[in-house]
């Protein structure tokens, strides 16, 4: 069923309980997500913005046809074209074939290159207005790279100012309930911070300007309706403010260990360590994450959260265990900012694991607090010891 | 003339082949683009691009 949101606007979407992976298997939706689809009725003219993921194209549309004659639907904005957004578009534009289709010029090389589709495409650049009637329009606004080439935001001037933000400001929530006033505050933004850390945080730069290009507008601003997730509709303006912290180099005062195991050694360095930072300053907030059988994403999130990052794994056939390896790479995806980096394992005979973890660390922008440390086969107490005291030595590099 | 790599998304801008698409003649050096160029894969601005090693 549509959803009132103000008089002229109405929420078309789907939320998807069932949701638990998205990207395929890269990125966990533990609290599942919706795909926001809004109806914007003005004075003259209705428009569509944005669909539905794929699987619900069929569900999408016949509800469409519930809220309002699709033949009345006037164009079809498509603010980003990803599949959980443009996925329900062909079945759309079956009933509504000749329909403007308003995306970036992005926009329609991959709405072609996914659907292979001769459709009445209109390309839109930032500053250009559509006319809704009655004095009011929607404004496009280009967001390269929040977080695809083609990504656009809408600015609807009607209902006290509204901003379509696409996947910007958005979480991986499902909520029966639209608005963020009415979801818990806690898991909501624990959301919406997972969601910045692993889609958007490799463009922190562009993240920072555009926002900045839009606080600059001094657009009257009521709602901000992302695609993923609850519209902000009490103090918008926190989500804005909380994207410019984190796309600043953002860390709390947190340290993240995180590890893999085999026979239990490098968990017993990683705890001996933590007890070190503790002991050391007791003001830090210290998290162990088994990388094996932790969520990934989480894990990212936590690393996002924090100032540093220690990395254990034990050497295994001459390198680091795979789910370290596969923890690694995604961390060097984020293009992290201003954070220290150091590595531990333990080790059998060859012991190289430390070594090739301080140079991927490197290669991923982290700054090395040293050379890291290393024990060999099982830890006795004089090796526990040694991280304690590595440990320690390691909060003093963070005062 | 050297090559820009744009640090977002990976292509490169090799002034021996310009960005015809875009109106940028082959020969013309990253320095001379004009400011408004962008990438034209994802759309950053000059200021995301770093000398290619």
């Amino acid at each position: 069923m549509a959803k009132k949101i103000t008089d002229n606007i109405s929420w078309v979407g789907k939320v998807d309980w069932e949701l638990k992976m998205f990207h395929g298997n890269e990125l966990s939706t533990r609290r599942g997500s919706s795909y926001n689809s809004y109806l914007l009725r003005g004075a003259s003219k209705t428009v569509l913005l944005d669909t539905v993921w794929g699987p619900y194209d069929r569900e999408f549309v016949s509800r469409l046809r519930q809220e309002i004659d699709l033949k009345k639907i006037d164009a079809v904005v498509m603010q980003h074209n990803e599949s959980d957004h443009s996925g329900a578009l062909v079945e759309l534009m079956r009933a509504i074939p000749g329909t403007p289709i308003y995306c970036t010029a992005k926009g329609e090389a991959i709405l072609r290159g996914h659907y292979h589709q001769d459709w009445n495409y209109v390309n839109v650049k930032t500053g250009d207005k559509l006319d809704l009637g009655g004095g009011e329009s929607l404004t496009f606004i280009e967001a390269p790279m929040l977080h695809w080439p083609d990504t656009m935001f809408s600015y609807y001037d009607g209902c006290g100012g509204v901003l379509f933000s696409n996947d910007g400001f958005g979480q991986h929530y499902a909520s029966e309930n639209l608005f963020n006033d009415e979801v818990p505050e806690g898991e909501m933004m624990r959301e919406a911070e997972k969601y910045f850390a692993n889609i958007l945080g490799p463009f922190c730069p562009m993240v920072t300007r555009k926002v900045k290009e839009i606080l600059a507008m001094n657009l009257p601003l009521k709602l901000i309706c992302p695609s993923h997730g609850v519209i902000w509709r009490r103090n918008p303006e926190q989500i804005v403010e909380k994207y410019l912290a984190w796309a600043d180099a953002y860390a709390e005062n947190q340290v993240t260990i995180v590890y893999d195991t085999m026979w239990n050694s490098t968990r017993l360095m990683a705890e001996a360590i933590a007890r070190g930072i503790r002991s050391a300053a007791p003001e830090i907030t210290v998290k162990l994450f088994n990388a094996a059988k932790f969520d990934k994403n989480n894990i990212l999130t936590e690393v996002f959260h924090s100032r540093a990052l220690l990395i254990g794994s034990p050497t295994i056939n001459n390198g680091y265990s795979f789910a370290i390896a596969g923890l690694l790479e995604m961390v060097k995806g984020l293009k992290l900012k201003k954070k220290i980096g150091a590595s531990f394992g333990s080790y059998g005979w060859s012991g190289e694991g430390v070594k090739l973890l301080n140079e991927h660390l490197a290669a991923a922008g982290f700054a090395l607090a040293d050379e890291g440390i290393r024990v060999q086969w099982v830890p006795d107490a004089d090796a526990l010891a040694q991280c304690e005291e590595y440990g320690r030595a390691f909060a003093a590099k963070l005062a | 003339m050297k090559k820009y790599t744009c640090d977002v998304c990976g292509y490169e801008y090799d002034p021996a082949n310009g960005d015809p698409d875009n109106g940028i003649a082959p020969g013309t050096a990253f320095e001379d683009l004009p400011v408004d160029w962008v990438c034209p894969v994802c759309g950053v601005g000059k200021d995301e691009f770093s000398p290619a090693e």
